[in-house]
Parts: structure tokens; C-alpha cells; sequence
């Protein structure tokens, strides 16, 4: 080895080094820093505020409808919106690291039963305590925003579930909509013949299953709280006496909403369980004639209650101008104009009880939604933030029922167990 | 960067009773970067991850950034868990078949394509596409394939009047390990398969024609010279399979994400689902913990593996 070349040796190799100690302090400091991306790269000098938003919404028309309406607001508060999509399984655990690093996004729409357990973070800013009003939105969808007292997260638009069903179908077959589980039943029954099924509906092992069936369980008079109750094992064993019948496919425990819908769509099933989301997408299908109607309750009598749905806008702190932008983003989202236009275009309904209620009376397609919001109850009222593990415990039990042949009141008596350790 | 070089510049032209002094500074130099790349990427996460384990990690810790010591609460919690038993059968039923079935089978085909036809070659490299295959992509139209009313399987076998109902794949607790399963032994057929005909192809022709003129059988020659001489290769490849079916995650979310109701669950899937669905971090963290533990004691293994067939070479 010559002198110059033991020279450059040793020159890379203490170069190579102290860029690999640089390395190592970056690594070490990245938890405040590195992980979340994005939201640091904000107030440029040059004085425009870009702020990040996440949402979930991975197809139409939701996912195009939220561009628009992010860049109307954009352009009314003066500042860019950075639009990310997250898968819906990922966005909860992805908020949470974020919290973790100091950066959450300044804009994020959350699912709303999640809403608590975010702001049980500390990480979210008080909406209520920087002027935002929720005068004259459903009762339901404020309490689900709110945490101790303080406002988290506004919904711009609401949900909730009833029962598409077939109309060509059910003309053939000389029948009407069901209004109690026993016509459900009889309907289901008589719809199916081989791969056609009677029913479809979502029991996947995520948020998805418990919401879809949660409508059955509150209507029957379950009650989170004692999931073993005789009330909610009837429910479940209406359930599983659709799947057992061969009336609803035994896949039900794989399908997503959105793989109901495609059941529905492709006339694979007469009836499903779904939201008004789907509604843009069925009426641009030709060749599909379908109603909605609530959701069959046991008896007559009473009135289905189904769960509330939806996203609520929430904002993530960060520093006290890119947070006044931000919560002047979410007051323009939720502005009357704004907040109806987007329900409009992405199939929800106003989180404005009169402007839902007007709603109503110009579109029958949204009625039966609308009419049930109103008794629509909140996931969150009663378990606060422990409703998403007695969620979890639910979920298992419609698939301990579904596809472990368990019986119905020995699953929900299991996940009684689980939720209530 | 300049001002490094000057440094370095004046230290390599400083006096020569220096040198050894030079030299170790020259070796730390080459060192540094691996151990910073090991502490980094290896050292910090499973610290972080086994201290977790003892933690009571909330959601709000992830804001505060603190979580109170517990103890070993975690673990109590988790091996308290009726759960947990069923995924530990679950993890060892699912190591045990793939493996079974990877490893005789990769052994067949290793054997198989010894023999010299035609198209040898092209059929050999055509066996290695699950291997090329992103698993995302594969898992995916596996679960496609495995549909209860449309999978492909199942309407073939309809068709072909093998069965009168549909095989509930994904839709029974009953089945869904073994569908797992089968799709884990269709991806690992071809690691085995490579590293076994590799291993025989380095056995001496000799022993074997020896054999056969001592009228060695077929048979015995498989199992009283192959195997034998095959048996440090075969060491590797089971314990190596052995760490990659026990950490396997990919596999199970992409089919059936461990369900219907955890009836596919094995310790990975468990931990993630712990820590990102049911948000306890710190249980999800023990379950980490216990799967590091396993892999170690195999890799272990491996190693002196390892280590012995190196020996036998010697």
C-alpha cells in the first residue's frame, strides 16, 4: 500500500464514519421528528400555510367527491391541502404513531366511533374551545365528538343502514320489502335458488361486521353492556339461521360493505344491509332497479334503531397558526352549503337535522335513512372509549356463530367474557 | 466533508511510531458503520420492543410518551389468555405441516430433476415462481381461488364431481388453518427444492456407483447414502424454514387476516392484532417478545448447523 492510497483509506473510511454517527443520532432523534413526514414541511417562508389531511376513503365517489371539497376550502381560507388516503384498517394505528411523533396531520377525517379514543391521546385540538358550534346537528353525532366535555370531531354527514333489496327480483317473485325478521326470513328464503342468495350482508372481522349488525342487535333491544342478553342472542340467531338456511352466503364472514354491495350489484343477492354510500354508485348501474327500506325489525311495533355512521373532522395540534387555519378549514367543511354538497355527492346525509329533514322530503331514495337517523344511536354513547374492544368481542362472536357452528347465545356469552376483562 | 478529509489527511502524515495507533483507528473506522447499522436498525428496535413488553403502553403513551413498568402484567395477561393457547397450537400445527409438506416435497422434486430429460431446466425454473412472485400478489388470488361460492377450486371440483358441496376454505374455523397451510407449502416447495438439489448436486458420484455395484436398491441407496450424506444441508433448510414458517405474517393477513374468529391466528398475527387492533401495545410487545425468543433458539441451531457441516468439510 502506497502512502496516498493508505491515506484516502483511512480519509473514507472516517468519512464514512462520522456520516455513519450522523446516521445514528438521526435515529436516535427520529421519534420527534422522522416518522411523521409531511405536516413539519408547512409554513414556508413564503408565507402560504400547506396543510396535510388523512382520510379513509378509498374509492368513489367519496375518495373524488373529498378533493373538490377540500380545495373549495382551500381556496376560501387561503391555504393548500396535501390530500392522503390511508386504508381503513391502518388509519387509527397510523394516527397513533403519529401522535407518538408530535405530528399528526392538521386535518384528519376519523371514523367516529374512534373519535375518543384519539382524543384520549391528547393530541387533538378542542374544536369547542376555538368557536365551533355544533347548534343543530343530530344529538347522536355531537355526543359521539365529543370527550370530556369538549368537542373533538364534527361530522359533515351522517349514516346509518337499511335494506336494499331487488326490485326486479322481488316483482318476479311476487313479493314486498319485509318489515319484521319473519318476513325477512320467508323473503330470503323464497329469493334463493343455488349461487343466488337471498341476502347478503357483512360480518367481516373488523368495525364493518359489528356495524352491520349492531341494527339487528339494538332493534331486537340488545344491549352493549351484557352482550349475552336473551335479546341479542335472538338477533345472532337470526343471523345464523339465514347463513345455516343457505340464504346468505357462508362467505358473509369475508365480505366487506363494499363486497355486499358488489353482491348486490351483480344480482348475486335480493336484499343487503347498507348505507346510503352506495347509493351513487347503484343508481349509475344500469340494468339495477332497487329500493331501500329500514331495516326489519322483530316485531312491528318498534322502530329499527341502527348505528350511527360517519366520519368526523378533527385537527391535530401542531402550532397555533397552522392550527387556526386549520380549524378555519373544518368550519368551512361544516359550513350549511359545504357540508350538503358533500353529503349530496358522496351518498350521506347533512349532519343538519333540517337540512336532512329537507332532504328527505325531495329524494324517497334517502328517506328510509334519513328517517332512521333520528333514532339512530351513537356506537360510543354508552362505552365511551372501551366500545371498540366490546366491538371486537362482537365481531368474533358473529364468527364463532357464522363459521365455528358455535351456538349463538355460547359466542355471545364468550365475547361477554372478553369485553367484560 | 472537506473539513473531515483535512483531518484525516493530517493524521495519516503524522509521525510513523503512530502507526499502530493509526491502524486501530483505521479498523474503527471500518467498524463504526456496521455497529451504528447494527444498533440502529437491530439493537434499538428489540430494546425498545422488549422494554415495551414490561410497560403499560396506552394510546395516550404515544402522546406522553410515558408508560408506567408493570412488571411482567403483560405476560400474565397474554399467557392467561384462552387465546393464547389456541395460537400456540395454531403456530405449531402451521410450522409443523408446512414444513412436513415443503420439505418432502422440495425433496422429491430435488430428486426428480437429478435425472436428465428433456425440459429439465425450463420445468425447474418454472417450480421457482411462487418464489418470484410478490406474495401479495400470490396470497391474494390464492384467496380468490379459494372463494366458498366462485373460487375456482371449488368450482372445479364441483364440476368434476369430486365434491357435492363447496369446501368452506375461508369460511370455516375448521378449515382455515389447513387453507393457510396449503398456500404456505405451495410458497415454500421452492426454496426447499433449490437448496436440497443443490446439496445433492454436490454429492460425489462416485459413493453412489459404488453403492450400485454392491447391489444397493434404489431405495436403499436413498436412504442409507443420500440421506446421510444429504444430512447437514438437510439441517439448514429445515431450521431455516423452521424461522421463516414461524414468523410468516404475510401469508396468513393476505388469506384470511387469522380468522374467522382467530381460528388461523399464530403468534405474529396475534401480536399485531394486540397491538393495532386492540391496542395493547405492551401485550402485543410480549408476543413479540416470545416469537423473538423462538427464532433465537432456533437461529442458534442454525448456526451450529452451521458450524458442524463446515466441519465435516474440513
Amino acid at each position: 500500500m502506497t502512502k496516498s492510497s493508505r491515506r484516502r483509506a483511512l480519509a473514507l473510511s472516517s468519512a464514512a464514519s462520522v456520516a455513519a454517527l450522523l446516521a445514528l443520532t438521526a435515529c436516535s432523534s427520529n421519534s420527534s421528528a422522522g416518522a411523521g413526514g409531511g405536516s413539519g414541511s408547512g409554513s414556508a417562508s413564503s408565507g402560504a400555510i400547506t396543510l396535510t389531511e388523512e382520510d379513509y376513503y378509498g374509492s368513489a365517489p367519496q375518495n373524488t367527491q373529498i378533493q373538490g371539497v377540500l380545495n373549495e376550502c382551500g381556496t376560501q381560507v387561503g391555504v393548500k391541502v396535501v390530500h392522503s388516503v390511508v386504508p381503513q384498517g391502518q388509519l387509527m394505528p397510523k394516527l397513533l404513531q403519529q401522535a407518538a411523533a408530535r405530528s399528526l396531520p392538521d386535518l384528519m377525517l376519523v371514523d367516529n366511533p374512534d373519535l375518543q379514543q384519539l382524543a384520549s391521546s391528547g393530541g387533538l385540538v378542542s374544536l369547542s374551545a376555538n368557536g365551533l358550534s355544533t347548534t343543530g346537528l343530530y344529538p347522536s353525532i355531537v355526543s359521539a365528538g365529543s370527550y370530556q366535555g369538549q368537542t373533538y370531531g364534527i361530522a359533515p354527514g351522517v349514516n346509518d343502514l337499511a335494506l336494499y333489496y331487488n326490485e326486479t327480483l322481488f316483482t318476479k317473485a311476487g313479493l314486498t320489502p319485509p318489515k319484521t325478521w319473519a318476513q325477512l326470513t320467508a323473503d330470503a328464503k323464497a329469493l334463493t335458488s343455488g349461487t343466488h342468495k337471498g341476502i347478503a350482508f357483512s360480518a367481516i372481522s373488523t368495525e364493518e361486521g359489528s356495524f352491520q349488525f349492531e341494527p339487528f342487535f339494538w332493534s331486537a333491544g340488545g344491549d352493549l353492556k351484557n352482550l349475552a342478553s336473551p335479546q341479542g342472542v335472538q338477533a345472532l340467531t337470526l343471523w345464523k339461521s339465514l347463513v345455516d338456511g343457505g340464504y346468505a352466503s357462508k362467505s358473509v364472514v369475508n365480505w366487506t360493505q363494499a363486497d355486499v354491495e358488489a353482491q348486490f350489484q351483480a344480482g348475486n343477492a335480493a336484499m343487503m344491509v347498507n348505507g346510503p354510500w352506495q347509493l351513487p354508485v347503484l343508481n349509475g348501474t344500469a340494468g339495477l332497479h332497487f329500493g331501500v327500506v329500514p331495516i326489519p325489525v322483530p316485531a312491528a311495533s318498534a322502530p329499527a334503531v341502527s348505528p350511527l355512521g360517519g366520519e368526523v373532522w378533527a385537527v391535530g395540534h401542531s402550532n397555533s397558526s397552522r392550527e387556526a387555519k386549520a380549524v378555519a378549514m373544518v368550519k368551512c367543511l361544516l359550513s350549511p352549503t359545504i357540508s350538503v354538497e358533500w353529503s349530496k355527492d358522496a351518498g350521506y346525509i347533512p349532519s343538519n337535522e333540517a337540512a336532512a329533514t329537507q332532504l328527505s322530503e325531495s329524494d324517497p331514495q334517502l328517506a328510509p335513512f334519513i328517517a332512521e337517523v333520528g333514532t339512530a344511536k351513537a356506537r360510543t354513547a354508552e362505552l365511551g372509549t372501551a366500545y371498540p374492544k366490546v366491538s371486537t368481542a362482537l365481531w368474533t362472536a358473529l364468527q364463532q356463530a357464522l363459521a365455528g357452528g358455535m351456538s349463538p347465545q355460547a359466542a355471545l356469552s364468550q365475547a361477554q367474557g372478553q369485553a367484560g376483562s | 466533508m472537506l473539513s473531515e478529509k483535512a483531518l484525516a489527511a493530517a493524521a495519516a502524515g503524522a509521525a510513523p511510531r503512530r502507526r499502530r495507533r493509526l491502524t486501530a483507528w483505521r479498523a474503527a473506522g471500518f467498524m463504526i458503520p456496521v455497529w451504528a447499522y447494527v444498533l440502529c436498525f437491530y439493537v434499538y428496535p428489540l430494546v425498545s420492543n422488549v422494554k415495551m413488553g414490561f410497560q403499560n403502553y396506552t394510546v395516550s403513551s404515544f402522546y406522553t410518551g410515558s408508560a408506567p413498568f408493570v412488571g411482567f402484567a403483560n405476560y400474565t395477561a397474554v399467557f392467561r389468555n384462552p387465546e393464547f393457547v389456541a395460537v400456540v397450537v395454531n403456530t405449531v400445527l402451521f410450522t409443523i405441516g408446512s414444513l412436513a409438506f415443503q420439505f418432502s416435497i422440495g425433496l422429491a422434486l430435488a430428486m426428480f430433476f437429478r435425472r436428465v430429460f428433456p425440459l429439465n431446466g425450463v420445468l425447474r425454473s418454472l417450480l421457482l415462481v411462487p418464489w418470484l412472485l410478490p406474495l401479495v400478489v400470490s396470497g391474494t388470488v390464492w384467496r380468490w381461488m379459494m372463494y366458498y361460492d366462485s373460487g375456482v377450486i371449488n368450482q372445479t371440483l364441483l364440476h368434476l364431481h369430486l365434491i357435492s358441496q363447496p369446501i368452506p376454505w375461508l369460511v370455516s374455523t375448521n378449515m382455515s388453518l389447513v387453507s393457510v397451510i396449503v398456500v404456505n407449502i405451495w410458497v415454500g416447495i421452492p426454496f426447499n427444492m433449490v437448496i436440497l438439489y443443490g446439496g445433492l448436486q454436490a454429492l460425489p458420484e462416485q459413493v453412489f456407483e459404488a453403492a450400485a455395484i454392491d447391489g444397493a436398491s434404489g431405495w436403499q441407496r436413498f436412504t442409507r447414502v443420500t440421506l446421510p450424506m444429504l444430512r447437514p444441508v438437510i439441517l439448514v433448510v429445515l431450521t431455516l424454514g423452521l424461522i421463516y414458517t414461524v414468523k410468516a405474517f404475510d401469508v396468513i393477513m393476505l388469506v384470511t387476516q387469522g380468522g374467522p374468529a382467530y381460528s388461523s391466528q399464530t403468534l405474529t398475527t396475534y401480536a399485531y392484532n394486540l397491538s393495532f387492533n386492540q391496542l395493547l401495545f405492551g401485550q402485543g410487545a410480549a408476543v413479540g417478545n416470545v416469537l423473538i425468543l423462538v427464532a433465537v433458539v432456533f437461529a442458534g441451531i442454525y448456526l451450529r448447523a452451521v458450524r458442524d457441516s463446515g466441519g465435516d468439510r474440513r
